[in-house]
């Protein structure tokens, strides 16, 4: 297939047919289902509450929101470097820590099966917080004080003020989020390349990656090509259903 | 009762749940950037000290001068892989700023049959997955044959979607007045656009700039499919590199490379945050 556009060789579907029988595909699709279902909702909520948080209810925000900001800025290699050598099994900080406090055996991260996945959805859900506060911050900060202050007229505050008020005038700030994080968290590929290539075994292969190795490692581009349609139409469907679902879930003024 | 509100004690109480929040939060945010205290203490230590528990966050030896020179003025020099990810950046930022402001221009400001069909199509290009383009890019690079140079990693940052929309909605905001009254003036609309318009926007014009610079700067998977030469590497992949030669034996330098790394980006962040958030900020609402 690198020989060029007129060494293209037509195979038809063939591809296509091959996938669901493929183990590192099928393998790859759950783990990045397994991962969005993790790291999207988890990441959403606590995001939401940082930025509450940080809105009004704090002295000087400000520093604080360039704190949890800063991971978005650094370089995905950069951040790797340094997880793959907190989460070392054996002289690795974060072990060392668990084991101060009373854990024997704590888990071998990136070299466990179990634990390799959850490790880069830690780093990912740690990573993200930033950037996601600072979205529900502009979005809260569109949220009229008018409405605050009926609600204190009526007696409104705290938790129900959060459920009836403030939530849903921030559901096109969360749909948003929701969708960019589903399509983002599908094309996970830099971590995973640079501190497991996929291992170990195939605990923490997605489909981004697969599609890279199998492209430019073993120049199956047909293939690969085949793999990144498969990504593009979960994308394309979930795109689809923000189409919809904004004009129904979504209120605006 | 609005009045029972402004009670001493209770403005006491919730000042002090303010205070103690404050405090909460940015010992939260203390936390979050402890890797990065990590990674930059570790720099300046010593191997044997690196993975010492309990941490010494503050190094009792310091080998910060043998690292950085490990790193800067070793086998791999730091320095030729800050040129290419310079060069890379600054095709970039400013082929993306100019196409955009002029794209943006055109969109926002005329009026032409199907302009917002148009504008909506380019808008739905920013949803393909760029993960996808890599294969068909990879290939037409090749036969190019720009394959292996720096203008492969450039050329797809040069024209961006997301620039032209993120100007555009800024565009839409400024008074038509003004154009009109430039117009009478006898300006013709390059003139409105370049002295009128660009002025007014100098502020997403920042922001487009900045975070084009971010996003060029840690650009990872682009440089990796286009680039075979080590000479050509830039950061990111010059990082990996680094981290390659000295897998876990030398962490230190490691975290010394990856400070290296991530300085321009941290200082510039911190120098111009203001336009960098409400460059996401805008992207976020208005998306």
């Amino acid at each position: 297939m690198i020989s060029g556009i007129g060494g293209l060789r037509y195979v038809g579907l063939q591809n296509y047919r091959d996938l669901p029988l493929d183990v590192w595909f099928t393998d790859s699709l759950k783990n990045n289902l397994v991962y969005t279902l993790v790291v999207i909702p988890t990441s959403l909520i606590i995001s939401l509450f940082v930025a509450l948080v940080l809105n009004d209810k704090i002295f000087a925000p400000k520093p604080v929101r360039t704190m949890f900001f800063i991971p978005y800025i650094a370089n995905i290699v950069a951040v790797s470097a340094v997880w793959m050598a907190l989460y070392h099994p054996k002289y690795g900080p974060i072990n060392a820590f668990l084991r101060t406090i009373g854990i024997d055996n704590p888990p071998e991260w990136l070299a466990s099966t179990t634990w390799a996945l959850p490790a880069i959805m830690i780093m990912n859900i740690w990573g993200g917080l930033g950037y996601n506060s600072v979205i529900y911050l502009a979005g809260l900060q569109t949220i009229p004080k008018e409405l605050y202050e009926a609600a204190e007229i009526d007696g409104v505050n705290g938790w129900t003020r959060l459920r009836h008020v403030t939530l849903p005038m921030l559901t096109p700030t969360i749909f948003f989020l929701l969708i960019t994080g589903i399509i983002g968290s599908f094309q996970l590929f830099g971590q995973v390349n640079i501190m497991t290539q996929g291992g170990p075994g195939r605990a923490t292969t997605v489909l981004a990656y697969y599609m890279y190795v199998s492209g430019f490692r073993y120049f199956q581009m047909g293939y690969a090509a085949s793999i990144a349609w498969v990504l593009f139409g979960i994308v394309f469907i979930v795109t689809l259903f923000q189409w919809r679902g904004q004009k129904r879930w979504t209120e605006y003024l | 009762m609005g009045f029972l509100n402004y009670h001493p004690s209770r403005l006491t109480k919730s000042f002090l749940k303010k205070g103690f929040l404050t405090i909460f939060m940015y010992a939260v945010g203390i936390v979050m950037l402890l890797p990065f205290i990590w990674m930059i203490s570790s720099s300046l230590k010593y191997e044997v000290d690196v993975f010492k528990f309990p941490i010494e966050w503050i190094p009792r030896r310091f080998n910060a001068v043998a690292n950085y020179t490990a790193v800067w003025a070793g086998r791999y020099p730091f320095g030729m892989f800050y040129l290419n990810s310079i060069k890379v950046l600054v095709l970039r930022v400013t082929s993306d700023l100019v196409t955009s402001a002029l794209a943006a221009y055109g969109f926002a400001r005329l009026r032409f049959k199907g302009r917002d069909v148009i504008f909506l199509l380019y808008l739905g290009s920013m949803m393909i997955p760029h993960q996808m383009l890599f294969i068909p890019r990879f290939v037409m690079f090749r036969w190019l044959g720009i394959y292996n140079t720096l203008w492969a990693v450039a050329l797809p940052g040069m024209f961006t979607a997301f620039g032209v929309f993120l100007l555009r909605q800024y565009f839409i905001t400024i008074p038509f007045e003004l154009s009109e009254a430039a117009r009478i003036d006898g300006a013709n609309e390059f003139q409105i656009f370049s002295r009128v318009i660009v002025p007014l926007a100098k502020p997403a014009l920042a922001s487009l700039a900045i975070l084009t610079s971010v996003w060029s700067w840690n650009d990872y998977q682009g440089p990796l499919i286009m680039l075979s030469d080590i000479k050509l590497y830039t950061i990111p992949l010059g990082l990996t590199t680094y981290m390659d030669e000295h897998g876990t034996q030398q962490v230190s330098l490691i975290m010394a490379a990856a400070t290296s790394a991530i300085l321009p980006m941290l200082l510039i962040f911190l120098a111009a945050q203001k336009h960098f958030v409400r460059g996401i900020a805008t992207a976020g609402l208005k998306g």
